[in-house]
């Protein structure tokens, strides 16, 4: 897998080096990526930028906040939407009324979306994978009817005429309109950077380890002494701080936010995304956000059929490629081998195994 | 809040909400038996319902009924009706089987592979239906189709102040002797005997000659031609299909299911009919805006304290 010979190539560079690296993978996919001969090939339909800054920074945030909690944790939240409400809302209404800055609003999107983390999956969390599921599923379900019913977030009109950041003068790319995209865009990618780097940390240190532990058998990581309700919980608040940060961004770069942008359909496409991509392998879910974000912003011409062919794919996919286009070496195994899951070994007589 | 309309809508609210409720009750069968089987959130269950409201739209059309028809006209349009719609569901239901989970189970593949492979069974039927059935290529169609009426909504008898409806009464004794019939099926033939071995442990069911894929393709058949008499009963009681009819009831009934205690029939039951008139006492105290958040803040609430639901899981054991 090149995956794996990337670990391990990255794993023997020294620190210098990685930072020219990380640095120069920034610079193309600021420069390069959005600029007119790429827009060209990737949206002649809408403009690139924008696709760009929205949809695909968004969905590659929260599917990396969300693979923390299905890819890394192994918890189906079904609900993700959640916590990107909060985010978004937490800018909106601080933003108009309080008349505070993104820099300022943005840590407290992220806290209070990990408070709401905390909050849901304090009860939920004792619950076991399809509960879990469904219990998230229903919360994401309410939340946008919820925003609708109450007053304080602006109801069914939702918050209109929202700040955008703050802009430096003079600096063409830190200036945040609404015609030019790309100031933005170069804001989100900064953030999918942190992001992945945050993660990255987690998953290789203690935390990751006790994450793999819970996903692969609960119950002898807790015989092994992995406090596994606290780390279950922790997984789903970074996952919840991360989709708040998506939030925080989403509801900066556009100009109104209301409930219909937050249907629990964005919880199940960035689950999408990160199954698709291959759940657990941080850059197959950023590859799973950008097929999910753009795929059906490229092919606009068959506007009505996207959704079709989407759903489609996905069937198609999950029946010749389960474990997603990039999957994770350690999830594959996993995911090939039906271990732990009596049932569907028992599923599966021998002698179908050979011709399957 | 509003205690008073929760009073002056008792009566009412309880017929409406045992009327819904035994509809979510059918529907919450073939979730309960997929899940009870095979361990998996059927999630295409929805369309499963949704193609046999189609069904039920395609014979009326052909029947083409202008008026109120009356004795034997009615009973004949119902069952055939039924009969149609039943059809098309148990049909829709072993396609899913076929088409999105089997090939999946042989690979051996995780529940959540499954799990998306139904969530996309589900984005595409949908789809088919807006754009092939009810509207056209370049009209897609997504709001709602009305039926004509079969049944006058003729008061038969009084409860409290609420006044219980010839249509009432069909679609609640329907659904009780669906459901009476299927607890008699699993708990005693042969089938039923398999289906629960399946249930309790799939590896030695196997060794005990119970042939799995058989047993799995019944199960699917037995809720889908249940989701068929639901959609029946859906389309009398409420004259009207979507593309999207499935989405929002086949998450209520799946909660219904999980409320009860998932993979338990008679859990099912006794969901479906919380879920029903939950929705509508917590309607009448708080608003309808409100309906969705209170049944899904029951259902994390009792949760909590009964994780497995209310009457526990039943035809599965050996999993929590």
């Amino acid at each position: 897998m090149t995956s794996g010979r990337f670990s391990r190539f990255w794993a023997t560079q020294p620190l210098w080096s990685k930072a020219i690296l990380v640095a120069a993978l920034f610079a193309v996919l600021a420069i390069v990526v959005p600029s007119g001969p790429v827009a060209r090939i990737m949206t002649p339909q809408s403009d690139w930028p924008n696709v760009l800054s929205e949809d695909i920074g968004v969905y590659t945030l929260m599917a990396i906040g969300l693979n923390v909690v299905v890819g890394q944790a192994g918890m189906l939240d079904l609900g993700y939407v959640a916590f990107y409400a909060v985010g978004g809302y937490s800018f909106g209404i601080l933003a108009t009324r309080d008349h505070l800055d993104f820099w300022l609003i943005l840590p407290i999107g992220i806290v209070a979306a990990a408070i709401a983390g905390l909050v849901l999956g304090a009860p939920t969390l004792r619950l076991r994978g399809d509960y879990l599921a469904i219990v998230t599923l229903g919360f994401g379900l309410i939340i946008s009817q919820t925003a609708t019913n109450l007053k304080f977030d602006g109801g069914a009109q939702g918050i209109s005429a929202l700040p955008h950041p703050p802009s430096i003068d003079h600096i063409k790319a830190l200036t945040y309109g609404v015609i030019d995209y790309k100031p933005y865009w170069y804001l989100v990618l900064l953030g999918i950077f942190v992001a992945v780097w945050v993660v990255r940390r987690l998953e290789r240190s203690r935390v990751g380890r006790a994450w793999i532990a819970i996903r692969e058998d609960e119950d002898v990581a807790e015989l092994m002494g992995v406090p596994t309700y606290r780390f279950r919980l922790w997984a789903f608040a970074i996952g919840a701080a991360v989709g708040g940060a998506g939030g925080v961004y989403f509801a900066a770069q556009a100009n109104h936010i209301d409930p219909t942008l937050f249907s629990y359909q964005v919880s199940i496409l960035v689950v999408a995304a990160v199954v698709l991509g291959g759940s657990g392998n941080l850059f197959g879910v950023i590859l799973g956000a950008f097929m999910v974000a753009w795929l059906p912003e490229r092919f606009r011409g068959f506007d009505e059929y996207r959704v079709l062919v989407f759903g489609i794919a996905l069937v198609v996919m999950m029946i010749f490629r389960p474990e997603g286009v990039l999957p994770s070496r350690r999830r594959r195994s996993e995911m090939t081998e039906a271990s732990g899951q009596g049932l569907s070994a028992a599923l599966v007589p021998p002698d179908l195994e050979a011709d399957a | 809040m509003n205690l008073h309309g929760f009073v002056t809508e008792f009566w009412p609210s309880t017929v409406d909400g045992l009327v819904l409720g035994s509809i979510y009750a059918l529907f919450a069968l073939g979730y309960t038996m997929v899940y009870g089987v095979l361990k998996l959130i059927n999630f295409a269950h929805s369309e499963v319902f949704m193609v046999g409201t189609m069904a039920m739209l395609g014979v009326l059309n052909l029947l083409d009924i202008h008026r109120l028809p009356g004795g034997v006209e009615l009973m004949g349009a119902l069952l055939l009706c039924a009969l149609a719609a039943m059809v098309a569901s148990g049909a829709t239901a072993l396609m899913l089987e076929l088409i999105a989970y089997r090939p999946l189970r042989r690979r051996g593949s995780s529940r959540l592979a499954a799990l998306i492979s139904a969530i996309g069974m589900s984005f595409a039927l949908q789809q088919i239906f807006a754009l092939f059935v009810v509207g056209k290529p370049g009209h897609p169609r997504t709001d709602p189709v009305p039926f004509p009426t079969l049944m006058g909504h003729a008061v038969m008898f009084r409860l409290g102040v609420a006044q219980v409806t010839s249509d009432d009464v069909l679609v609640v004794v329907t659904a009780l002797a669906m459901m009476v019939a299927l607890d008699r099926l699993v708990s005693t033939t042969k089938l039923g005997r398999g289906i629960r071995a399946v249930a309790q442990d799939p590896e030695t069911a196997t060794l005990m000659g119970v042939n799995l894929d058989r047993v799995i393709m019944y199960t699917f058949l037995i809720g889908g031609v249940m989701a068929g008499v639901a959609a029946t009963l859906f389309g009398v009681h409420y004259a009207y299909t979507q593309a999207t009819v499935g989405q929002l009831p086949g998450i209520k009934a799946f909660t219904a299911a999980v409320l009860g205690g998932i993979g338990n029939l008679r859990g099912a039951l006794l969901g479906g009919l919380t879920i029903g008139l939950l929705e509508f006492y917590g309607s009448s105290i708080f608003g309808t805006q409100w309906e969705n958040p209170v049944v899904f803040a029951v259902l994390v609430v009792v949760l909590l304290f009964r994780p497995t639901g209310i009457l526990g899981e039943s035809l599965t054991r050996a999993r929590v």
